[in-house]
This record gives structure tokens, C-alpha cells and sequence, in this order.
């Protein structure tokens, strides 16, 4: 798993959650009890995110913090925590390769591999004409499909160096 | 009660015990990292597994009730193994720096390894790499050494009541880190030293100076406020290198505050008095001790032949020792005058009659906990007794309701049901309101003269709720701290809440300001009370003294530029003052230029002494180091000079028989706060404009803390010397932030910045005291000020 970055932007002025997000994150603390309005951290982070071209700066994250009154030092260790949760700016494409144990068998190496060579970054960067960002990622539940990746929403199963190719080819 | 076996011995203990604490109680050490008593449970460090009879694998001993029957072994093969597992993990990213490294010599996790580690690990992989974050100037941080034990994050949230510092980051990935990029703001945040098993936290100031085999553990109490902490003060050689908690359930559990831990940095402060000085003609020069003593007690003498007896004085600062103060007093009464005090930070002394023997908290420490509602009238009690505060906050956390009556709304680290903030002069009619609604609800006898004073008071819905609150309370008090003590109606202020406490049911509890004031008010070191409380001649209040009332004067350890009620007063008479003494570890260019004589006294950790903390509990403690330079235990100065001015009762060769002597004279004291209410005639009608208010910052408080270098580098020892106003009180005076204004207040007048700070009341102009500034202003609490541009 790609180590994050320590957060990129400290506190970049105040962010405030458009009426929008601010309506969806209400349909998930719905969902649980009132005095547990902390159990939808994860859902409104990830509308948070979704509604910032796919990243959270501090200010989101205090923001959320704020909106669902739990303490910031508990949101920072959940948006740390979670893979899925991007802390600095992101490409038009987020690529995660699965290093776990059944891709890493099955030649998620070479996949790995393959991708640094052919996009020119590391885990955990982005290209600069901001097309492509590579991370590792620990197991997706796809075993069965291993090697895998998961570019944007879709997971990419039973990789070889020429699917990698025909799947970054079809991208924008 | 449950039966158990631990390593084949039978043992009973209290159902729902953890193993760990089981084995304990049988005298068993189960090594450990994230338990502590003291802090949730959060397994999460297993280093503490043993094997439990009939459980398929190694148990976490911190996290596993006993059941009856159990049976548990804590050094069997599979029980070392496990640890010895554990130990491996933890190990493979540490460092192993232990030669380099401060808590070497006094690491938990080097015990272990040595205990249960193996020789080699089985992992060589790279160590992670992690970048230090700053946690600020009294802690400092190696977060490679880090095992994760998350004992910092919860004493963060669950003692300090802060949020500051967190994980981030996952496997290996995770690390300590402070989210807020702020260093640490708890005025505790020094026991996170003591909690990190390892030297992933250390104490700053003591880093790279000293190992902890070179040391001689020493006890000692906190010498600041009136908590009574005890203390270890680890020495080496002729110094103090650094203080560690010393645990004591009743008092400071295993908790110090900052104050207490990094104060020592004081005692080596380059201004440190080390040699006794006398001034003749203007000119200072270092004399010996027989020179000096007979040159003050000449001069002593002289200013008696001159002027009488009465004529002489003498001022104790709050953090002498018990034996100090009552060998000063003893001096002055037996030299023929009454005029003796320590209520430094005192202005009205009105109702002095009616001070309880020694003013004191009203109860045990402990019991602070089961208050369910506590009103604490002028005191930013977070900083003044930051672990009355930590008790509280308990008391709150089940439920307390925390209420305050001050002129700024302060942030405490735990939810407050009621934040009365208003200037000083409405404090009275603040109390006033509260007595009033109060009797509204329970009908009880209103303190003759109360109706006709609360005539005229509108009730507001803040006073009835603080009301309800304390009516409803099982158990309540109210506390009256160190601002309110420096309020220009003291007197009436008291009286006041004594009538609330009565129409309510609630108690009434003193702050006492520092170390020394309970012992002082026991002692006699107040004008109007001789040990014990015993009737005296009544003599004058350090203000009447220094502003013309004496002409000798004797100071022991107070700077009375900063250690006053009224600086500017007292600084304008000790100059038209014959002759000045003063005891002082320290030398302030104030004190050269109102001093004939500067004779240097130990300071805590120096000197033997007993404090009598704020529950009113006896407690004695040796020097620990010798005194440095020429420096003498003040009770030694006093006792010569009694000798050398002829007074009879001054051949003492201890301490300890000063204190046999002040214990018989104080003899049987049963404290007790209830005074009766005695109405004031009027409450304040003054409603100025704009009014001082000016606390002492927390880093101020006294000589010592002033000096200690780390301390002052924290935000609350750098609180920035300005005037700071509500925005709308600004704008009513058409001043704007940042601006240069003029203060003046009486004859006093101070260039300051204007900074804004809605937390203050309206109608307050919040100027820090205790600093040389800011000496030139009145009185620090209360009075018109007025506030023009430059
Ligand atoms: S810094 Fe110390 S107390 Fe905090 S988690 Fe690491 S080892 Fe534990
Ligand atoms: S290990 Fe890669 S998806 Fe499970
Ligand atoms: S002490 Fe028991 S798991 Fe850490």
C-alpha cells in the first residue's frame, strides 16, 4: 500500500459543504441513531471528496468534522487510514493495483512494474499531464480475478501487461 | 470476591479485576505497554499476554476480566513465548537507539527485551522512516522509537481533555501525529512524558543532559499552587535535572501539571542571587553572610530606634514554607510590631474579621469529583489549579454542572453549563441576581439586608438557571479563586456567595494561591490573626505598609513589582521606605533599586519545609540539593537575625524544630469555611466605562515559574503584553486592532497594542499583570481606565 502523503494543504482557508453534499451527508446520518451521527463519517468524506474533483484538503476535512460534531483529530485518522480517501490532488484517473498476497502470486509485480515503466511515475503519483495517478492498494475482495486493478470505479480482473495497455488506451 | 490461582498461588480478588491488575495486587509484574490504570483499555500492544487455563491461546492480561477458577500463568513456556512474539514485532521498526536515546536506562521496552527479547529478529527489512512533529517547547519527540501503544492520544482526550494530537496513517504507515499543527496547548501536557513507554516522548529541557542511572530520585512537592503535588526531582550531583510525577492517589493520582514539571529551569536562571549584597550610598556590593546580617539587623534596629517598633514590617510571598512563615512573623511581633502579611495579591481587606482561620478548598481533594454543579467565581481555574480543574472536569464528565462567573469566557477542556461574563464591578451584582433567583426557588431565610440590596436587581435567565443548578445539586460549591481574591470588593464579594451558598445549600471553597498560603494564614502571617487564628494586636495590610505605613521592611521571596495587587503603589513606597530587605532567591533590577540589602534564601528543592495544601494536609520535605552558592534556607537567615536583634526564642538547630514549635502554637485548628453572610451595605454603584482587568498569566505566578525557560517559550507563558477589548468595545472607543494605544489608569499610564478578543467582557480592558510593563498601572483587578490612540 502506497504510504500517503502528509496532508497537502494545511488548513487552506475555510471550506464550506455546498447545500448538495450537505443533503446527502443527511441521508446517511439518517440512517443511524442521532447520537451516533460519527457512524456517517465515512459515507459524507467520500461525498466530500467525490464533490472535490476526488480529493479532501484539511479544510474539508475540518468542515465534515464540524458538520457531524465529532472531534477533527478523529476525521484526520479516518481519511488517514482509508485508501480510498485522497489527501492531495489526484489525476483524471486513480489506478490501484492490488499488492496483496493472491494478486501478488499471480504477477501483480509485473503489473506494477509495467505501469511505472509505461506512465514514467511512482506509487503515489501523478503524471504530470495529470492523466493518471498510480497507487498500491491492499486487497479488493477480488481475489478470484488476481492479478486486479481498480481505475476510477471499475475493477479490471485477470491482468497481463497487454490488458493494462488495451485499458489505459480506452481512457481519455 | 472470586477464587483464582496465579502461578499456582490461590488468591481472591474483586470481581470484574483485569489479570494484570490481579497480579499486581500479588505482587506479579506483567510487562506492559498501552495499559495503563489510568486510561481506557485498549489491548492493542500485546505485550501482556499469559496463558489462562482452558483458553485456547495467550490471553491479553490488561484485558481480560477474571472468572471464578481461573487459572493463570504468567511465566510459562507458552506465556513467555507469546511475549517473547510480541517483543519481536515491536522491535522490528524501533530503532534500537538506546545509547542516544533519553529514556535509556528507564524504558519499559529495554526492560523487556531484555527480559523476554531474543537476541536476534528474525526480520531485516529497511526500518520505516518518520518525520518528527514539533509538539513544542516542552516536549520533544522521536516518533522511530514510537511503538504505537496510543497512550498519548488517550491522556490527550480522556485527561487532557484536548484534541490535538491523533494517528495517522495505517500499518506500517501509522504514526503519532499532531493534526492541528499547533504544539501541544494542555497545561498537562507534560505527563505525556511520563506516560510513553519508550523515548518516543521526552522531557525537552532535560534532553541529552543526563542519563537516568546517574540520577538520585528525591521527593518534593509542587511549589506553585496550593495542590500539593508530589514530585520526583531527579538530581544529579548539585542539580535538579529534571521532575517526574510522583504518584499519590489522594492528591496529584499520577498527574503533575506543567507548571510543577519544568518549573526546576528556574533555579538556574542567570539571575540567580548567589552571594549577599548590601547598597550603602547608592552602591550594591557582595559581602559575607555575617557582614550582611549585621549590616539588616543594624539597620532593622536603627529604623526601631527611630521610629518605634511599629514601624517596622514585613511581607511574605505565597510560596514560603510553613517554618519560614512563622519564623518571619515570630521575628516582627517578638521585635514589638503587628504589621505582617502575605495576602499580596489581596486589595480589600474590609471584612477581615470575618476570614476563616485559614481560608481552604472546604473539603478532600478527592471528594471534588462527586460535586454534581460548582460555580467558580474569578479564577481561570484551568491555569491557576489545573488539577482541581482535572478533578472537576471528572466531577463534570459524569454529569457536574460546571458554572463561571469571570470576565472572560474561558475555553476549558470540558463542556460548561453557564459562563457569566462580565466586567469585575458587576461581579457583586451578578452573585446578587443569583442569590435572588435562588430564593425565588427555594423560599429559605434571606441573610438580613439582602432584599433591600437585590431590590433594585433584575433576574436574568443565565442567574436562574446558575440558580437551579445549584439548588438541585446533591452536592455543590462554590469556589472563589485567585481574581476574585485581587477584586477591589473582596469583602462584599465573599459575603455574597456565602449568602448564595446559604439560599442555594451549596459550600463555599477558597483557591489558596500558592504553596505557601495555607500555611501562612496558619502561621500568622496576616495581620490580624496570630497562629492558630489566635487574637493578636491587629497590625496593617501589606498595602497600608508599603504605601507609608512602615518604614523597615522585610520581603521574603516575593518580587513585589509583579507579586502584587497593586505594583505601582507598592513600587512608589518602598522607594520613600528607610530601609528594605529582601529574601530572595533571585535578583530583579526592580529589587536593586528599592532594596538596601538582597540576601539570598533557597528556593524550593534547596531548603527543607513543610506546605499545607489546599485540603489542608501537613507535608514535610528535605533539600535535595545543596544550596546554591553562598544561598542560605531562609529559616537560617531568620534565625540568626532574631539572634543578632536580641529577641529571645531564635536558637533553632532544624527545621524540624521550627515546625514542632509553629505546630504547638498553631495547635488544634478545625478548618471551616462557614463564616456567617454578612450582608455589605452597598454593592458597588461604580459602573466605569472601561475597567481593568488584569489576571496573572499562568506562567507568571510567581518567581520561580518566571524563570523557567520552556515554560515561558508555550503559549501561556508568552501571553502578549497588550490590552485586549471585545470588538465592540472598541468600536466604542473608535479604536481598530493593532492600533498603539495609550492606557492610563489612576496616575499610571502604558503604551500598549490593541488586540481584539470578543472572549472578553464588554466594557473590560484586559491588560496582563504581573509583568514589569504593566507595573506602572493601578490596582490589577477592577478600576476606570481610560484607552486613547497615540
Ligand atoms: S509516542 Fe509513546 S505514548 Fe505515544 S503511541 Fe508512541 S510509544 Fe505510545
Ligand atoms: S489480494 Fe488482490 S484482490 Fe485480494
Ligand atoms: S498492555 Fe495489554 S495489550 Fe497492551
Amino acid at each position: 500500500m502506497t504510504a500517503k502523503p502528509e496532508i497537502a494543504s494545511p488548513a487552506v482557508g475555510e471550506v464550506v459543504l455546498s447545500a448538495a453534499v450537505r443533503e446527502e451527508i443527511d441521508h446517511w446520518v439518517a440512517k443511524y441513531p442521532p447520537e451516533h451521527k460519527q457512524s456517517a463519517l465515512m459515507a459524507a468524506l467520500r461525498i466530500a471528496q467525490e464533490d472535490n474533483g476526488g480529493w479532501l484538503s484539511q479544510g474539508h476535512l475540518n468542515a465534515v468534522a464540524e458538520y457531524l460534531q465529532v472531534a477533527p483529530t478523529l476525521v484526520t485518522e479516518v481519511a488517514t487510514f482509508y485508501s480510498m480517501y485522497e489527501l492531495a490532488p489526484v489525476g483524471r484517473h486513480k489506478i490501484c493495483v492490488c499488492t496483496n498476497i493472491s494478486c501478488m502470486l499471480r504477477g501483480s509485480e509485473e503489473i506494477m512494474a509495467h505501469l511505472t515503466d509505461r506512465l514514467g511515475v511512482d506509487p503515489g503519483q501523478t503524471t504530470p499531464d495529470g492523466r493518471f495517478t498510480l497507487k498500491t492498494v491492499e486487497c479488493l475482495g477480488a481475489c478470484v480475478g488476481a492479478p486486479m486493478m481498480q481505475v476510477g470505479r471499475t475493477y479490471h480482473e485477470h491482468l497481463t501487461p497487454e490488458r493494462v495497455d488495451r485499458i489505459l488506451d480506452s481512457l481519455e | 470476591m472470586l477464587n483464582i490461582q496465579i502461578n499456582g498461588v490461590d488468591v481472591q480478588v474483586k470481581h470484574g479485576t483485569a489479570i494484570i491488575d490481579a497480579a499486581a495486587e500479588s505482587g506479579i509484574v506483567i510487562p506492559r505497554f498501552c495499559y495503563h490504570k489510568k486510561l481506557s483499555t485498549v489491548a492493542s500492544c500485546r505485550m501482556c499476554l499469559v496463558e489462562v487455563e482452558k483458553m485456547p491461546k495467550a490471553m491479553p492480561a490488561c484485558a481480560t476480566p477474571v472468572a471464578e477458577g481461573m487459572k493463570i500463568h504468567t511465566k510459562s513456556p507458552k506465556a513467555l513465548n507469546a511475549q517473547r512474539g510480541v517483543l519481536e514485532f515491536l522491535l522490528i521498526n524501533h530503532p534500537l537507539d538506546c545509547p542516544v536515546c533519553d529514556q535509556g536506562g528507564d524504558c519499559p521496552l529495554q526492560e523487556a527485551s531484555l527480559g523476554f527479547g531474543g537476541g536476534v529478529s528474525h526480520y531485516d527489512f529497511d526500518k520505516r522512516v518518520l518525520h518528527n512533529p514539533d509538539f513544542g517547547p516542552l516536549v520533544a519527540t522521536d516518533m522511530m522509537r514510537c511503538i504505537l501503544c496510543t497512550r498519548c492520544i488517550r491522556f490527550s482526550r480522556e485527561i487532557a481533555g484536548v484534541d490535538d494530537i491523533s494517528t495517522a496513517g495505517r500499518g506500517e504507515n501509522i504514526r503519532i501525529a499532531s493534526q492541528t499543527g499547533h504544539p501541544l496547548t494542555s497545561e498537562l501536557s507534560g505527563n505525556l512524558i511520563d506516560l510513553c513507554p519508550v523515548g518516543a516522548l521526552t522531557s525537552k529541557p532535560a534532553r541529552f543532559t543526563g542519563r537516568p542511572w546517574e540520577y538520585q530520585h528525591r521527593s518534593a512537592l509542587g511549589p506553585h499552587d496550593s495542590f500539593g503535588s508530589h514530585l520526583q526531582l531527579d538530581v544529579r550531583g548539585t542539580k535538579v535535572m529534571r521532575v517526574v510525577a510522583r504518584e499519590c492517589e489522594e492528591i496529584n493520582e499520577t498527574w503533575l501539571s506543567d507548571r510543577d514539571r519544568f518549573s526546576y529551569q528556574g533555579l538556574y536562571s542567570a539571575d540567580r542571587l548567589t552571594t549577599p549584597r548590601i547598597r550603602e550610598k547608592g552602591i550594591w556590593r557582595e559581602v559575607d553572610w555575617s557582614t550582611a546580617l549585621e549590616f539588616v539587623a543594624n539597620g532593622l534596629q536603627q529604623v526601631r530606634k527611630t521610629h518605634g517598633a511599629p514601624a517596622l514590617g514585613a511581607l511574605v510571598a505565597p510560596t514560603a514554607t510553613l517554618e519560614e512563615s512563622y519564623l518571619i512573623q515570630k521575628l516582627i511581633r517578638t521585635a514589638g510590631s503587628p504589621h505582617i502579611d502575605h495576602r499580596l495579591r489581596q486589595r480589600d481587606f474590609s471584612d477581615q474579621a470575618h476570614d476563616p482561620v485559614f481560608p481552604w478548598l472546604g473539603g478532600a481533594i478527592t471528594a471534588l469529583e462527586q460535586k454534581t454543579a460548582f460555580l467558580v467565581v474569578g479564577s481561570y481555574l484551568r491555569k491557576e489549579h489545573p488539577l482541581v480543574n482535572h478533578r472537576l472536569r471528572k466531577a463534570v464528565l459524569r454529569g457536574a454542572h460546571a458554572m463561571f462567573l469571570d470576565a472572560v469566557d474561558r475555553a476549558y477542556n470540558y463542556p460548561t453549563s453557564v459562563s457569566m461574563v462580565v466586567p469585575p464591578s458587576a461581579w457583586e451584582r451578578s452573585l446578587l441576581a443569583v442569590a435572588k433567583a435562588a430564593h425565588a426557588i427555594t423560599g429559605r431565610a434571606i441573610p438580613t439586608g439582602l432584599d433591600a440590596l437585590w431590590e433594585s436587581i433584575e433576574c436574568e435567565a443565565i442567574h436562574r438557571t446558575t440558580a437551579e443548578h445549584l439548588v438541585n445539586a446533591a452536592s455543590a460549591v462554590l469556589l472563589l479563586g485567585n481574581v476574585a481574591h485581587a477584586h477591589p470588593r473582596f469583602g462584599a464579594l465573599r459575603n455574597l456567595a456565602n449568602a448564595v451558598a446559604e439560599l442555594t445549600g451549596a459550600s463555599v471553597g477558597y483557591l489558596p494561591e500558592g504553596a505557601g498560603t495555607v500555611g501562612a494564614w496558619l502561621t500568622g502571617c496576616v495581620p490580624h490573626r496570630g497562629p492558630g487564628g489566635k487574637t493578636v494586636t491587629v497590625g496593617q495590610d501589606w498595602h497600608t505598609m508599603v504605601t507609608g505605613g512602615v518604614k523597615g521592611l522585610l520581603i521574603l521571596g516575593a518580587e513585589l513589582e509583579r507579586d502584587c495587587a497593586d505594583p505601582s503603589a507598592a513600587l512608589k513606597g518602598l522607594h520613600q521606605a528607610a530601609f528594605v530587605v529582601s529574601l530572595s532567591p533571585w535578583v530583579s533590577p526592580a529589587q536593586e533599586a528599592y532594596a538596601h540589602a538582597l540576601l539570598p534564601i533557597a528556593p524550593y528543592a534547596e531548603t527543607s519545609g513543610t506546605y499545607l495544601n489546599l485540603e489542608g494536609r501537613w507535608q514535610s520535605f528535605q533539600g535535595v540539593v545543596a544550596p546554591l552558592g553562598e544561598t542560605r534556607p531562609a529559616w537560617k537567615v531568620l534565625r540568626v537575625l532574631g539572634n543578632l536583634m536580641d529577641l529571645s526564642g531564635f536558637d533553632y538547630f532544624s527545621s524540624d524544630q521550627v515546625l514542632a514549635e509553629a505546630r504547638e502554637a498553631i495547635g488544634e485548628v478545625t478548618p471551616n469555611n462557614a463564616m456567617p453572610c454578612v450582608v455589605p451595605a452597598a454593592i458597588s454603584s461604580e459602573t466605569p466605562a472601561l475597567e481593568r482587568f488584569g489576571e496573572v498569566p499562568p506562567y507568571a505566578q510567581d518567581a520561580l515559574v518566571r524563570r523557567a525557560s520552556a515554560l515561558q517559550a508555550t503559549p501561556d507563558g508568552r501571553v502578549p503584553i497588550a490590552a485586549r477589548m471585545h470588538s465592540a468595545t472598541l468600536a466604542g472607543c473608535g479604536l481598530i486592532e493593532g492600533a498603539q494605544v495609550s492606557v492610563r489608569q489612576g496616575e499610571g499610564v502604558v503604551r500598549l497594542p490593541i488586540i481584539v478578543d470578543d472572549r472578553v467582557a464588554k466594557g473590560c480592558v484586559f491588560v496582563p499583570s504581573a509583568s514589569v510593563e504593566t507595573a506602572a498601572l493601578g490596582p490589577v483587578v477592577g478600576g476606570a481606565v481610560t484607552v486613547v490612540a497615540v
